[in-house]
């Protein structure tokens, strides 16, 4: 009998995955239609009901009583459950792949755990405004979940109320708003800093909340600029939003005087922690003077992404900034939890009642599996397994690793394809298209590009070393391909459920189309 | 004293000895610790970080977490009659199925190559939602109707370059609130007065309150007060005559009846996805979504993402695709439309697969389904001596107003009470409306049976005796 697992090596390395993504060539929902079919039927109304109340639609002022059923499909279940299904496949989940292609994003492992836990009917069917004696379950893994982030940080008291990452940094400038409003500075602190390694939802947020955004741009070795930030303050600045480690993995060294600096001029200081997977229980914000802080639950804390949400954004402040947080908090009485509405000078609501609960109850169940020793393991893995993506990654031809040279990165790189790209012409986009032939997602950067042709990894604490290898091995060939084969990469993908999409009909009014009705409107029609 | 052992970590496949040690001696480092070089020491944390033990086994871990839970009263124990933003609806099965696979639940923001299933199924529940709404053009989701609202007022402005917007106001106070800062400090948000009998607008406020400044008119239908708004037309009218944009939140599960808002002159409208197949999850199943005309004006404006259907290179092959991305602050930081940021996708995946089973009549069937319950409960209501309902006289959907003031009760004493009867009454809405006296808004719809409603009717009765 033939050796199959042999074969799966060549010269002791691993073989590339000859991976094709599902192609279902599933049509577009609508062209399932089929008149008259049901995909379920509603719980029908008792007959004693009806004859007691009539013709309720006769109710219903004149003009406001639906003339024609919106042009829904009509389409039975097992049809709709497969063409999900069919869809899903072409989907890639962290659960499914590698998923190391989509740096700041910390795509980590989801326990099922958690998510059975969180689907259990004890919080699934749990409406937000039932008397607190109703809810103490619920209450009481917040309260729990707010000490243990408390310890995370070093900070005093924590919000859970926004749905994610950008909308706790939007929470965050609300609070530096209403402080300098209360020392009637607001009109005259009417500026956030950031750097342009830090998210872009800093510098967007905080122009929501009024604020001119100065962004600060690296030095020569890719850290925070000390003397550009000197420069920045003034007597107008209202605060500093960054994060760190930034993007590309760098942390900080003089965080400290950032720190201190702002201060100095009268700002608050803000601790963007969504890259705070390789920090757990090694350095706290407070510890090193921010004011406030906030982490993504959907990232660093496990709970999934979920193509883009709900997510989780917890936000915690300083004693002398708990009094601003959103209505309501969470409190215990040493008998009962409640919700405290009774805060004058809360900033009232970002988002509607208490936040996105499964997301937290899964975060909550995360760090209750591992403790404070899991928790610093967590760190310790996801920074090894990016040191080792580092060291590897150096050694395939056309990438580098742009900044602080020599030194080690914490959680995740931002890398460089301008070799690759000056030598064969492949765009680092290319690549990405091309990784999708192998499973993988890849992704570049935020923009603008600041490092040239980018590409960020994350590893995170989840894969194994095996894994690790596999995505350098499939970089490595695509690199090769890109050197002897250029038109292969760039003409990519050739093994996922499509091929290149046409990018101009979508930045074109006449063209565009955003739902189906505006397609057979603007395109199939003509 | 219990022993010490050393922990493999299952969520953390490499913090096995023997793999960390290859792994470091790769990296040519003695230990972690090198590896975090750059914190300076001054802010190392060195000590133990102060948490509860860990429950390391998944036994231990799922018996402690059930629990807490167990501590929880449900609206599947209890007879739920709070709506006030977040609803009560029946899930089919087939929401959770898809929303719980791995592919959708744990992807995040893959391309349209490696993630085609992702912007296939977001823009469909687009499309699903136009039909439902009458409209072209269906964002992916925001946070919440609140944040879906806040946006649309702030789009309005940028469309008009105007500054002022008027709100009507039976609005959800806290809505109303986070509105409010959210315009901050570009627009300032008037308030509309309201009718007092039958809730609806006061025409001729509208018309003191409208200029040339008003940028936009927002209201809602169903209104938060459950009520039907009748005079549509008139305010969208008065809106366009003063070149404002007219922006109407709406509850999409009350659309299998009700016009949609475009049939009355809306620009601009929003609302919330949770009442198509997502679990209230005490609020964590909140979508906000925001709709409009394909007019290039309105789509520059829109702050999310928007998923187009475009050809690929091969032909006959659909592929998908960001609509105008520049406008975001993925592309341009603040210099964006507001920002873009992990919303509620999955939630529309979900909305999607629930619009999709529901079909034409399914939409009719449960919005008239709704009515004829919700109705029931009002009528029956109404014979309890002392007790009004629908307080407020105008057409409702599944919401109304119930007025306790002739009786000796207040509403947190009546809902208090009702607990104990296995029933959670409607929101207490004597603070939030002075106006409105005692009154508490109930909600009813497909979920509630007539021994339900019927045992809600006895309860009260009991509980003001």
């Amino acid at each position: 009998m033939k050796n199959i697992t042999a074969e799966r090596f060549t010269n002791g390395e691993p073989n590339l995955r000859r991976f094709h993504q599902a192609r279902w060539d599933e049509p577009i929902i609508y062209e399932l239609s089929k008149e008259g079919q049901r995909g379920i039927l509603v719980p029908e109304v008792e007959d004693s009901i009806q004859e007691q109340v009539g013709d309720v639609l006769s109710t219903l002022p004149e003009g406001l009583k639906r003339k024609k059923p919106p042009a829904l499909p009509e389409i039975s279940q097992p049809r709709v459950l497969r063409h999900y299904l069919r869809l899903s496949q072409e989907n890639l989940g962290a659960g499914l792949n590698i998923d190391i292609g989509q740096g700041t994003c910390t795509m980590k492992y989801n326990p099922k755990i958690n998510k059975e836990l969180a689907g259990s009917s004890k919080i699934t069917d749990l409406h937000p405004l039932q008397a607190d004696e109703t809810v103490q379950g619920m209450l009481e893994i917040i309260y729990r979940f707010e000490g243990m982030l408390k310890e995370i940080s070093g900070m005093d008291k924590f919000t859970f109320q926004p749905g994610a990452g950008s909308q706790a940094i939007y929470n965050n400038a609300r609070i530096i708003r209403a402080y300098h409003e209360d020392n009637g500075e607001s009109a005259q602190r009417d500026e956030i800093i950031t750097t342009i390694f830090s998210h872009p939802s800093n510098a967007a947020c905080a122009k929501v909340a009024g604020y001119k955004v100065i962004t600060l741009y690296p030095d020569e070795d890719g850290y925070p600029d000390l003397d550009a930030l000197k420069e920045a303050v003034s007597e107008r600045t209202a605060g500093l939003m960054i994060t760190n480690p930034e993007d590309t993995g760098i942390f900080n060294p003089k965080i400290e005087e950032f720190v201190d600096i702002v201060h100095d001029a009268g700002g608050l200081c803000f601790y963007d922690q969504a890259n705070a997977n390789g920090i757990l229980g090694i350095t706290r914000a407070r510890d090193a003077g921010f004011d406030l802080c906030h982490f993504n639950l959907h990232k660093t804390f496990a709970a999934p992404h979920g193509c883009g949400g709900p997510g989780g954004g917890v936000a915690g402040v300083t004693d002398k900034l708990a009094k601003y947080l959103p209505i309501p908090t969470v409190e215990f009485d040493g008998n009962e939890y409640y919700l405290d509405y009774d805060r004058p000078d809360s900033i009232g609501k970002v988002r509607s009642f208490l936040g996105v609960a499964p997301v937290i109850l899964k975060a909550y169940t995360w760090v209750m599996n591992l403790g404070a020793d899991g928790l610093k393991q967590v760190s310790a893995i996801a920074v090894l397994n990016n040191n080792y993506l580092l060291k590897k990654m150096q050694e395939i031809k056309g990438v580098s690793a742009p900044y602080a040279e020599g030194k080690r990165r914490i959680e995740q790189v931002r890398y460089s394809w301008e070799k690759l790209y000056e030598d064969t012409g492949v765009h680092s986009e290319y690549i990405g298209l091309r990784a999708a032939d192998f499973g993988l997602h890849y992704w570049t950067s935020h923009h603008p590009f600041v490092v040239p042709e980018p590409n960020t990894l994350e590893p995170t604490e989840s894969y194994t070393k095996a894994e690790l290898d596999e995505y350098l091995a499939v970089l490595r060939q695509i690199s090769h391909e890109a050197y002897t084969d250029p038109e292969k990469v760039q003409t990519a993908p050739h093994n996922s459920t499509v091929h290149q999409a046409k990018h101009e009909p979508l930045d074109d009014p006449k063209q565009w189309a955003i739902t189906w009705r505006a397609y057979l409107k603007k395109v199939q029609d003509k | 004293m219990t022993k010490k052992r050393s922990i493999v970590y299952p969520y953390i496949p490499n913090s096995a000895p023997l793999v960390k040690k290859e792994m470091l001696k790769a990296v040519d480092a003695k230990n972690i610790d090198e590896l975090y070089e750059d914190i300076p020491a001054s802010i190392r944390f060195t000590k133990k970080m102060d948490m509860p033990e860990p429950y390391l086994s998944e036994y231990a871990l799922r018996r402690h977490v059930e629990g807490l839970l167990s501590k929880n009263k449900t609206c599947k124990e209890y007879i739920n009659f709070l709506g006030a933003g977040c609803w009560q609806h029946y899930v089919p099965a087939v929401c959770d199925e898809i929303n719980g696979r791995d592919e959708f639940l744990t992807a995040y923001a893959g391309e349209p190559y490696d993630d085609h299933g992702r912007f296939q199924v977001l823009f469909e529940y687009a499309s699903l939602m136009a039909e439902l709404l009458d409209m072209d053009v269906v964002n992916v989701p925001t946070y919440d109707w609140y944040q879906a609202a806040a946006t649309s007022l702030r789009m309005a402005s940028r469309i008009t370059d105007r500054v002022e917007v008027l709100v009507s106001k039976t609005i959800d106070p806290h809505k109303l609130a986070m509105m409010r800062e959210y315009c901050k400090p570009d627009i300032e948000i008037k308030l509309i007065d309201f009718n007092k009998a039958n809730g609806q607008i006061d025409i001729s406020n509208l018309k003191k309150l409208i200029s040339q400044k008003t940028a936009a008119v927002y209201f809602e239908n169903p209104t938060y007060l459950g009520l039907i708004e009748s005079q549509g037309k008139e305010i969208s009218a008065i809106a366009h005559a003063n070149g404002a944009v007219c922006v109407v939140g709406v509850d999409p599960i009350s659309l299998g009846v009700l016009t949609p808002p475009i049939g009355y002159g809306a620009d601009i409208v929003c609302g919330d996805l949770q009442p198509l197949g997502v679990h209230m999850n005490y609020g964590g199943g909140q979508s906000g979504f925001i709709a409009s005309r394909d007019e290039e004006k309105y789509v520059m404006e829109y702050p999310s993402r928007l998923f187009g259907i475009t050809p690929t290179t091969v032909e006959g092959e659909y592929g998908f695709g960001d609509v105008a991305y520049e406008r975001t602050s993925f592309a341009v930081r603040e210099q964006g439309k507001e920002w873009v940021g992990t919303a509620t996708a999955l939630w529309a995946i979900t909305a999607g697969v629930y619009l999709a089973l529901m079909g034409p009549k399914g939409m009719v069937e449960l919005g008239e389904g709704i009515m004829q319950r919700s109705h029931y409960a009002a009528e029956q209501l109404n014979q309890i001596k002392g007790v009004k309902a629908p307080y407020l006289e105008s057409a409702f959907f599944k919401e109304f107003v119930v007025n306790f003031d002739e009786t000796e009760m207040s509403i947190s004493e009546i809902n208090k009470k009702l607990i104990d009867h296995g029933i959670f009454g409607g929101k207490d809405l004597s603070k939030e409306f002075p106006d409105l006296g005692k009154s508490a808004l109930y909600c009813v719809t497909e979920v509630h049976q007539k021994n339900d409603i019927d045992k809600l009717v006895t309860s009260i009765k009991e509980v003001l005796k």
